[in-house]
């Protein structure tokens, strides 16, 4: 068996810190500019094109219907091939990062549509009839009360693209998950599994607790 | 020509279908300057079909909606200056949950009409008191009651000046014993000159305040005249019909 956890935690926690501060990092970075793509197409969803329909149907099909690992395949090694040019602008690293992005950005959109979709429609119709043009009813009725829906799902976004991150570890990330591997090189096969396990644990939990706040506080102004 | 010029809202040969089913089936009909017009007729009939296309809520499939001249179902209109003027309430009251009552009020003024915030609210404490809610306009609506949520909204539409008031069933969300409350600021509103077109089950008040009256059956306006045309002496047999079963 070998070492115990305490004493493996002991002895490597800035290793496991660092993992840590990775995974929120690229989970933070998924989730943030996520939610930019994703609003990008949460609003095209929301125009009249048809064409725009069609493509970012397919767009958020695809992305929520194939594991993200596949995509962070591709994005490393595909895109890179395919546009030679990427290799000068961009690390290997960003194109994982990519990766997680776009998968990200899919799932915003689906959360940022049905959080207007929840805002009554008589919202709109009294704003509209009072002469507000489309872009003030959608800031300034649709938005404010469709955000009490959508921020407590895009943080439970961010929980789960924790987890997700654990992918990038497979790319040579430091994120948590590679600490396994740079703890096997020491020998140390079990250990680090329930540790990690551990810490992941203690960030979804606190972080829903959160959330859990949040949604309090919104139901109170409501 | 001079009841041409007094021509506030006119409908020509207007149609909506939905899907399949022809709602409405070419509407002629002008309102006039003034006038305080109810509409009355069966569910599924068409009236709030009708009331919804004059500020083009619904999108008409054929014909025309001309509001003080304009033609409103056409791509170079600029719909929303017009929708100022045509103040529009509804069942469901639809205020703004996330304002405060006073802020229900000035957000279309400030935003749209670029009136100072200050102007705005001092206005707003005026139409509030006429309603007797100048003590809620800090509150949030959902502190108010179903008929402080509609004279609300009337207040709130009254705030745009609008030229015409549309009204879409405004008491029919209501519990019984706030209905008068509203129907009194609607007769107010109607005896103060402001053109009104109401949709309304209220067969009493359509024929207390109304100058005239349409009965939309099917479609079509089955039959139009005055309150006492229309309800002492029928002509058409479907509104016979209707009226005995409501009356």
């Amino acid at each position: 068996m070998g070492k115990g956890l305490i004493e493996v935690f002991l002895e490597y926690w800035p290793i496991f810190l660092k993992g840590a501060a990775g995974t929120l990092q690229y989970a933070f970075i998924a989730v943030f500019f996520g939610t930019i793509l994703g609003s990008l197409v949460a609003i095209g969803r929301l125009s009249k094109s048809r064409v725009l329909h069609a493509i970012i149907k397919v767009y958020v099909t695809v992305i929520r219907g194939t594991p993200l690992l596949v995509q962070m395949y591709i994005a490393y090694y595909f895109l890179p091939m395919a546009f030679p040019v990427m290799n000068d602008i961009f690390s290997k690293e960003f194109t994982v990062v990519l990766a997680l992005i776009i998968n990200s950005s899919a799932y915003v959109s689906e959360i940022i549509r049905s959080g207007i979709n929840s805002v009554d429609k008589g919202q709109t119709e009294a704003a509209r009839s009072l002469g507000l043009t489309a872009s003030h009813t959608m800031t300034k009725i649709i938005m404010p009360q469709a955000i009490k829906n959508i921020l407590p799902a895009l943080a439970n976004e961010y929980i789960a693209m924790i987890k997700e991150t654990s992918l990038a570890g497979t790319f040579m990330m430091y994120e948590l998950m590679y600490t396994r591997t740079l703890l096997a090189n020491k020998y140390l096969f079990w250990q680090p599994l329930f540790i990690i396990a551990g810490i992941y644990l203690i960030m979804t939990v606190v972080l829903s607790w959160l959330i859990r706040m949040m949604e309090r506080r919104f139901a109170v102004s409501d | 020509m001079t009841e041409t010029n007094n021509v506030l809202i006119e409908t020509v040969d207007l149609r909506k279908d939905f899907g399949d089913l022809k709602v409405l089936k070419g509407i002629n009909e002008k309102i006039i300057k003034g006038e305080v017009v109810s509409i009355i007729g069966p569910s599924g009939g068409g009236k709030s079909t009708f009331l919804r296309c004059l500020n083009l809520l619904e999108e008409p499939t054929g014909g025309q909606v001309i509001f003080e001249g304009n033609v409103l179902d056409s791509k170079s209109t600029n719909l929303d200056l017009h929708r100022q003027k045509i103040g529009m309430v509804f069942q469901q009251f639809n205020v703004f949950p996330h304002l405060s009552v006073m802020d229900n009020i000035t957000l279309a003024p400030v935003l749209e009409k670029k009136i100072p915030k200050d102007q705005a609210e001092k206005e707003a404490m005026e139409l509030l008191r006429t309603v007797g809610l100048d003590d809620k306009a800090n509150e949030y609506p959902r502190k108010l009651s179903g008929g402080q949520k509609q004279r609300l909204a009337i207040v709130r539409a009254m705030a745009m000046h609008p030229d015409v008031m549309l009204f879409d069933e405004p008491t029919s969300a209501l519990d019984p014993e706030m209905v008068k409350d509203v129907l009194d600021v609607i007769k107010k509103l109607a005896e103060s000159g402001m053109t009104c077109v109401i949709v309304t089950h209220e067969m009493g008040f359509a024929r207390e305040i109304s100058d005239r009256v349409l009965f939309i059956d099917d479609g079509i306006i089955a039959e139009e005249g005055t309150p006492e045309e229309l309800f002492e002496h029928p002509q058409n047999p479907r509104t016979k019909e209707f009226l005995s079963k409501v009356l």
